[in-house]
Formats: structure tokens, sequence, C-alpha cells
């Protein structure tokens, strides 16, 4: 067997391939944040445990209702899309003429009820979820486990029509025109309100998609979100909330370097996206993709 | 200028008639505990409330500094890591005895205010949401280096911490003995954060927190007045930290979680941000609440949370903040304004 830079390549491919799963889930999540946070300037603390309910959600349809995994994989992410627009309309909305750190504040309360909930409901061992498309083939240097590739592929395809949608087409436009001013955007006769409460919904279903992803591969579990919202965190200040590409482009190359380390230096795995992000804020504060302000 | 308020110093004099006695009415652990965690928020105060600083990762300095008290209370000798090329890993053993109370509080406040130091420098350098998230990411950085680090003892913690002699003389193992100790280091670190506020230093912070861009153009070194705010806030915390390890006797992974973080975000909400009392009755309020519903399991964080979204729909002044405005309509005379951040508009 031959080795790459001291390294077996299974394991070097392997925590590669991790690494963009991993990338997968942060580029969703920090997109849906920075689609959220750019038309309403609200950080959604709530964003982790939405990404759970996903996960839940799937695990009930398929536990309750039998319904399969490809079903799940609309349908969640429309309840959870359903939910944060209650959400917004109910809370969120009333918060807008204050300062952001309010939205923040709420948001943090509104994820510790959610994870609260299921905690006391299911516990926190997790629970199973059965890989839809098991198996996989064997490239010669490393396994390739189906779903992994699926989630890989899916992932970049929705993270990629989410750029095209916003960068270019007419619905985007009026997006990023009400990113600017919305007042202007008003007087142009469209429903901005709706239109924020439409987007929180669609960030929402963003991070409930990635937790749907996320359900086979990892146990179903009241605590997945909360300890994955902070590295996404992480993530999108380190991209910069400017720019929808760079949301996708950091989100991948941070799994990616995420997987490299725990190959070559493992015990820095859990830290080095927080050592990379005060680095960026040393030399680059307003984040690789972000303009300064 | 902004003079001392008279009614203020009446009621911090009622406040330590109360403390003094306290302890003949409550248990003194309870108490010890209220004033680890008011003392905490206070701390955490003077950065959302006077600097418009929101720290969401204040657990990294208490936590940390009650790990350090610990080990310098039970272990002593430190042993700090460093690296150098082609010969890797190695130590430094600086030998020191097992220290006593006053030495590994100390020990652990410093530590803090050196984290604060850079972590601060590093977090300034954005403002506002981004401050938020990037003190919380730092905060659980430091969480996975206790995680991962030796001397913390992992999920263990550090236990059984021994309490020596103040000054190797006054013996405080006795909890009500111990109470008077906790009780004076609240009362220094109160009086620091409420001479902080009251001095020029402080009023340059307000304008900081009114309008940065207007104290820049007048000339103030902004960056470097929220760095020392900061560093304060983040020495005492550490203090509150270091305090709680030796009152407990542990230091443990809970107190540096982000959880932690929240609750005493959650503690100043509800006392009143940018208030001189509002953090501590916050932080009695919620530490009491604890107490009480400890037995009722995970629903103690959906009520923490409902609390939260509550206070912050139509809450936002906190207890004192309500209070103060209260007064202020009453008498003419009365009160300082409330101090929130809640009116403030969000600049575009």
């Amino acid at each position: 067997m031959f080795e790459l830079i001291g390294v077996p390549p299974q394991a070097l491919f392997g925590q590669l391939l991790l690494g963009l799963i991993n990338g997968a889930f942060y580029a969703l999540l920090s997109l849906g944040l920075a689609v959220i946070f750019g038309l309403m300037n609200v950080i959604n603390f709530t964003h982790g445990a939405q990404y759970m309910m996903g996960a839940f959600a799937a695990w009930m349809l398929l536990t309750y209702a039998g319904v399969p995994y490809w079903g799940a994989l609309v349908l969640a992410p429309v309840i959870i899309a359903g939910f944060g627009v209650l959400i917004e309309r109910l809370f969120i909305s009333r918060l807008y003429h204050l300062d952001h750190l309010y939205g923040l504040l709420l948001t943090f309360g509104l994820a510790l009820i959610v994870e609260g909930l299921f905690r006391r409901q299911y516990g926190i061992s997790g629970l199973p979820y059965t890989n839809p498309i098991p198996g996989g083939t064997n490239l010669g240097f490393m396994f390739l486990p189906w779903y992994r590739a699926w989630v890989v592929a899916f992932s970049l395809c929705v993270c990629l029509g989410t750029w095209f949608v916003i960068e270019k087409t007419q619905l985007g436009a009026y997006l990023r025109a009400a990113t600017e001013r919305p007042d202007l955007v008003q007087a142009f006769g469209i429903n901005v309100p709706r239109m924020i409460t439409l987007t929180y919904g669609f960030g929402v279903g963003l991070a409930a998609l990635a937790g749907v992803l996320a359900a086979p591969i990892y146990s179903v579990n009241p605590v997945m979100g909360a300890n994955l919202i902070i590295v996404v965190f992480a993530v999108v200040v380190i991209g910069g909330m400017g720019s929808i590409m760079g949301s996708i482009i950091t989100g991948f190359g941070l799994g990616v370097i995420e997987g490299l380390t725990k190959v070559f230096y493992p015990e820095a795995s859990n830290t080095v996206i927080f050592i990379i992000m005060a680095i960026v804020l040393m030399l680059r504060p307003q984040g690789l993709f972000g303009t300064a302000k | 200028m902004q003079r001392t308020q008279s009614w203020e110093l009446w009621v911090i004099a009622a406040l330590l008639a109360l403390g003094v006695i306290a302890p003949l009415l409550v248990y003194p652990v309870f108490l010890m505990k209220v004033l680890c965690f008011a003392l905490f928020a206070t701390a955490f105060n003077l950065l959302i409330g006077y600097v418009g600083l929101l720290s969401f990762g204040h657990a990294m300095f208490f936590g940390f500094a009650a790990y350090v008290a610990g080990h310098l209370a039970k272990v002593g000798t430190v042993s700090l890591p460093y690296w150098l090329p082609w010969l890797g890993w190695n130590w430094i053993v600086i030998a020191i005895p097992p220290l006593t109370p006053e030495l590994a509080i100390l020990g652990g406040t410093l530590v803090a205010a050196l984290i604060g130091l850079i972590v601060g420098a590093i977090a300034i350098r954005r403002q506002g949401i981004y401050f938020a998230m990037v003190t919380l990411a730092l905060a659980q950085m430091v969480f996975f280096l206790c995680v991962q680090a030796k001397f913390t003892g992992g999920e263990d913690g550090i236990q059984a911490i021994p309490r020596r002699p103040l000054l190797g003389v006054l013996d405080v193992a006795h909890d009500l003995s111990f109470y008077y100790v906790v009780l004076a280091i609240f009362c220094v670190g109160f009086f620091v954060i409420y001479r902080t506020i009251h001095s020029p230093f402080g009023q340059v912070l307000k304008a900081i927190r009114e309008n940065e861009a207007r104290a820049i153009s007048l000339g103030y070194a902004v960056s470097r007045f929220k760095l020392i705010a900061f560093v304060i806030s983040a020495a005492l915390a550490g203090l509150a930290g270091a305090t709680k390890a030796m009152v407990f006797q542990l230091a443990s992974l809970t107190d540096v979680t982000w959880q932690m973080s929240g609750e005493v975000v959650l503690m100043t909400l509800v006392g009143g941000m940018g208030t001189v009392f509002g953090p501590a009755v916050g932080a009695a309020i919620i530490v009491y609440m604890q107490n009480y519903l400890a037995g009722f399991g995970e629903w103690v964080l959906v009520i923490q949370g409902a609390i939260f979204v509550v206070a912050v729909l139509i809450f936002r002044r906190g207890i004192v903040g309500e209070l103060v405005a209260l007064l202020k309509q009453r008498g003419p005379k009365a009160a300082e304004p409330a101090e929130t951040i809640a009116e403030v508009e969000p600049a575009q």
C-alpha cells in the first residue's frame, strides 16, 4: 500500500470526504444565515435548532407516518420552514425597529426552548435513522459510500441553485434590492414584509434540509444543532456575510481543512476553524468575502 | 460630568448591611453562589450596558479562571507547553506549592485578564452581531482546550479543591466564615465596576456606546477604550469564577460551556442592562430559580428560553431598569435615565 505524505490514502481520503460532508452542512447553514441576515439584519441563533428539527422531522415522518427518506427530503424542510414563518410573524417581526442584538437574544431564547423540549421528550442519546442508499463503491484508493457521495453532490446543487436564484433571477434582484433599500423597494409596490417572512422561511428550510441530509450520517439528536451552530458562526465570520458564493466556498473549504486537520494533527481538529477565524480577524476583519462597511 | 447619585450610595449601604446579616437567614452556600454570579453578571454588564458590546463568550473567563484557581490551590505546580521547530512540544515547569485561597483566586483573575487581553484584541475588530459571534466562537475554542488539556481533569473536572487558611492564618474551611470572604471579594469587584462606570473613563465608554463615530471624531482612541473595558470585564468575570471554584471546591466543564455564557446574558437582561444593580438582582433571581427548579431537569432550559423571549419582547429594560423608569416618572428629581440599549435605533 502506498502512502501519501506519511498517511495511508484510505485515512486521508476518508477524512477528506467527511470534511466535504461537514463542509456541505457548513455551507447550507451559513448560506441560510447569510440570506436571513442580508434582508433582516438578524442573526438567527435558532438556526442550529432548526437544523436539528429538520432531522427530527425526517425521523418522525418515517417512524410515525411511514414517509420514506425521499419524501422527508421534501416534506421536512417545508414543515420546518412553515414553523420558521410562524416564528418570524409572531416574534421576530416585533424587533425590527430595535438594536440587532435583540434579534440575536430572542432567537437564542427560542433555540433554548426548542432544544429543551426535544431533550425532555427524546433524551440526548440519539435516535438511529436508516441509511436510504446503503452500499458504495471501491474507487481503488478509497471506499466511497453512496449516501455520502449523494450528500455532497446534492448539497452542492442546492447551494449553487440558491446562488443562481439570488444572483441571476428577477426574484433575486428584488431580494438584493430590498437588502440595500427596503423603503425604496416597498415604494415600487413590492410587499417587502411578506418577502422578509418568506426569506426567513427559506433560510430555515435550508437549515432543515441540512438536518434531513445529516440524519442518516449522524444519529438524530436534540443537541446536534447547538454545537454545530457555533462552528457555523465562525464560518460566517471567516467568510463575511456579504456574498452568497463566498458562503458556499468558505463552508466547503473549511470543512475540507477540518477534515485534513483530523488526519495530520487530530488534537487541533476541534479548534482549527476557530484559530482560522482569529487569524482572519487579525488580517482581514471584514471576512474573506465581506465588504468593509 | 455625571455625579454619583446619593440614592445609589444609600442602596449600597442598605445592601451591604443586608449582606452582613444574610447568612443568619439563608443558607451561606446559596448566598455565596448568588454573590459569585452577581459579580459575574455585573462584570458582563460593564460591556453590554456601558460599551454596547454583547459578549457571548464570558464563560471562558469565568470557567477558565475557576480551573486555574482550582489547580493552583490543589496542585500548585504549573506546566506551560511551548513549541519549537524540530524539537516539537516541550514543557516549562514552574514549581509552585499548593496556594492559599486568596493567591489561587488572584492567579485565576490574572489569567482571565490575560485571556481577556488576547480575546479582546481579536474580538473588538468587529462590532455588533459579529462581536457576539466572535466571542462565542473563541469561548467554544477555550471550551475544547479545557476538554483536552490535562490539568482540567476532562469530564471529572478538578474535584476536592482544598480551602487552606486565608493568608496562611485565617481558617475559612467553614462555609459561614468563607461567606464573609466572598462578600468582601464581591464588594471589591463591585466597587471596581462602580468606579469604572462613574469615572471619566466610563463617560467615554458611554459615548462610544451612543455614537462610536462621534467618539472617534472627538479624538478618542476607541479601540483602546474598548480593549481596556474588555480586560476589566474579563478579569472580574475571572474573579467571580475563581471564587466560585473555591466556594464549591470544584471546577468543572459546566462553567466553560456556551450555556453558561447564555446564562449570564439572561441574568443581566432580566435585571436590567446598563443599570448598576440590575445584573446582581437578575443573578439572584436566576440562581434562585435554578435551585428551585433543579428537580425539573430539561424544563429549566425551556423556562430559561421562555424568560429570554418574554424579556426581549416586552421587558427590555429589566427589573431595575423598569423601577428606575417608574421612579423617574414619579418625581422629576429622582434617578438617572434608564440606560438600556433598547431605545437606540440601529445605525444604518
